[in-house]
């Protein structure tokens, strides 16, 4: 490839990620249609590719795309002169033949009403995430079908599905009025929340993407805590991308390996990511009248950690507290694992051992037995905890360290026989 | 406006028996209350009452009935609504007035319109 060609492809591709989503909005609220809007803006993407190399990139791209966009929708249109609803498509024209952009406050509605869409409670979870994606994200299919962990003919599939279903069941373009807010923001932010865990946390696989999940969750964040800032569940939910963000340069070291949050070199967190996070979530703890939700406390837990200057200066007791808190309100696998390494920490391994009881066993959860077991010198049974939590999925970079782990249990196990009282 | 068929699925009732007659009364109350947005409705005889019927080969072939449901399910089809509504928002919104949201489900799909 020319390098001048790559340049161009790289800016062009830059502008549509940055302004796809904003063209796309307005643009699917004046065609009426997701899939039109869509191809138009895909038209004038290649349009852009074809011209900038010979013309150069123009001075205000956005504009050249969102009126390129609109001419290709007006193309569109004709060609598909015989769709229902034709007297509308008059004044579409007319809004499409313009050459203005759009004013600022109705690029914002627009946003607003393309999340809500796409993060529509009639669609299913993984749609959501991958309408969003799609849309607002500007990702192709390939790249959602890796963040998803599936083909890139069953995200198409799943694309192409979801668009006809908004269409054919009329799922409205709107923003929802302020007393439905309550009721829709759940859904919008557990589509940012899932979609940060897929890439912080995968099940499976090896961790690197060609997409950073991630990154793409927290752009959706700033996005969503941008349209609504004085919603407190859009502040606290980037709020705790941020906190965790920044903690991420440490949990692996140069090798790709795992580091455990008592091993991580705290020097290399980001500080004013961190100090961002701890702000938006004091705000929006401030703006909430209600009991804390599951995102003030998870962004709560993970300032806690930030601010401690080291693992043994840890606010355990606090951290227990907001677990016990999370796990009456949203009771996860996940946090109630993470509820019981607090409460090891906060008293001792016996206190830890018997919550875990309590919980269903999964790879993780045999993880953390092992780590308890090893804490009270049962090595023998810590290196059978991890070979069971081996058995089922794990990132590869996790597998790795529960091998290190199991090796290490056993070493310490030699010197004496195995212990038979346990079992 | 869009038209939505709001199928009904509840446990496989006679709704003739005295034992649900509360519970058709709040179908009649919810039609009262929807006669705006409903453009038709039925309430099923029970599916011990069904035939399913099909032609052998081609059009014009052996009628072949069988007896029952065309499919045996927990949850049987009991009746429908025809609804029309400005959007699926507001379709969601009429349908969760039906008594089979909360003692069954109710399946509300978008109807093509015939230009």
């Amino acid at each position: 490839m020319v390098p001048e060609q790559g340049t161009v492809q790289d800016t062009v591709a830059e502008a549509i990620r940055v302004e796809g989503a904003r063209i796309l909005a307005t643009l699917i609220r004046t065609v009426g249609d997701v899939q039109t809007a869509e191809d138009a803006v895909q038209e004038a993407t290649l349009a852009a590719l074809g011209a900038w190399p010979v013309t150069g990139v123009p001075p205000q791209p956005r504009a050249w795309l969102t009126v390129t966009a609109r001419r290709k929708a007006i193309d569109i249109l004709r060609r598909e002169g015989t769709r229902p609803g034709k007297e509308r498509d008059g004044l579409r024209m007319i809004e499409l033949a313009r050459s203005d952009l759009p004013p600022d406050d109705v690029v914002h509605d627009d946003l607003l009403r393309l999340i809500f869409t796409c993060c529509h409670p009639t669609l299913s979870p993984p749609t959501r995430v991958a309408l969003a994606l799609r849309t607002l994200c500007g990702l192709s299919p390939a790249q959602i079908a890796g963040v998803l962990l599936t083909t890139e003919a069953a995200t198409a599939k799943r694309l192409t599905r979801a668009r006809q279903k908004i269409a054919a069941a009329h799922i409205p373009y709107r923003v929802p009025p302020e007393n439905e807010l309550a009721d829709r923001l759940p859904t919008v932010c557990a589509v940012i929340h899932s979609l940060y865990t897929a890439g912080h946390a995968p099940v499976d696989g090896r961790t690197a993407y060609d997409v950073d999940a991630c990154a793409e969750a927290v752009r959706l964040a700033e996005l969503l805590h941008d349209l609504l800032p004085d919603q407190p569940m859009p502040s606290a939910v980037l709020a705790l991308l941020l906190l965790t963000e920044g903690r991420r340069p440490s949990r692996l070291d140069e090798q790709g390996d795992v580091v455990t949050l008592d091993q991580q070199d705290r020097g290399r967190w980001d500080a004013a990511v961190i100090a961002r996070g701890v702000a938006l979530l004091n705000g929006s703890l401030r703006r909430s009248h209600r009991q804390a939700d599951a995102y003030q406390l998870q962004a709560a837990i993970a300032a806690e950690h930030a601010r401690a200057a080291s693992y043994h200066d840890t606010d355990w007791t606090e951290i227990l507290r907001l677990y016990d808190l999370l796990v009456s309100i949203a009771p996860s696998h996940t946090a109630g694992l993470a509820r019981v390494v607090a409460a090891t920490e906060a008293a001792d391994a016996a206190t830890g051992l018997a919550m875990l009881a309590e919980l269903p066993p999964n790879p993780r959860w045999h993880g953390v037995r092992a780590e308890l077991l090893a804490r009270e010198g049962r090595y023998t049974e810590a290196a059978r905890e991890l070979a069971e939590s081996l058995d089922g999925p794990a990132t590869e970079p996790e597998r790795q360290h529960r091998e290190r782990r199991r090796e290490a249990f056993l070493q310490l196990a030699m010197p004496s026989p195995p212990d038979e009282s346990e079992s | 406006m869009p038209q939505y068929l709001a199928l009904i699925y509840t446990a496989d009732v006679d709704w003739w028996a005295p034992e649900q007659a509360a519970e058709l009364a709040e179908y009649r109350q919810f039609a009262v209350d929807n006669a705006d947005s409903i453009r038709a409705s039925a309430v099923l005889h029970p599916t011990s009452t069904a035939t399913v019927v099909r032609v052998e080969g081609a059009r014009g072939g052996h009628v072949v009935t069988t007896d029952g449901p065309y499919a045996e399910t927990k949850e049987a089809l009991t009746g429908y609504y025809l609804i029309e509504a400005a959007d699926l928002e507001e379709a969601v919104a009429i349908t969760a007035g039906l008594p089979a949201a909360w003692n069954g489900a109710v399946e509300v799909r978008p109807v093509i319109a015939v230009k």
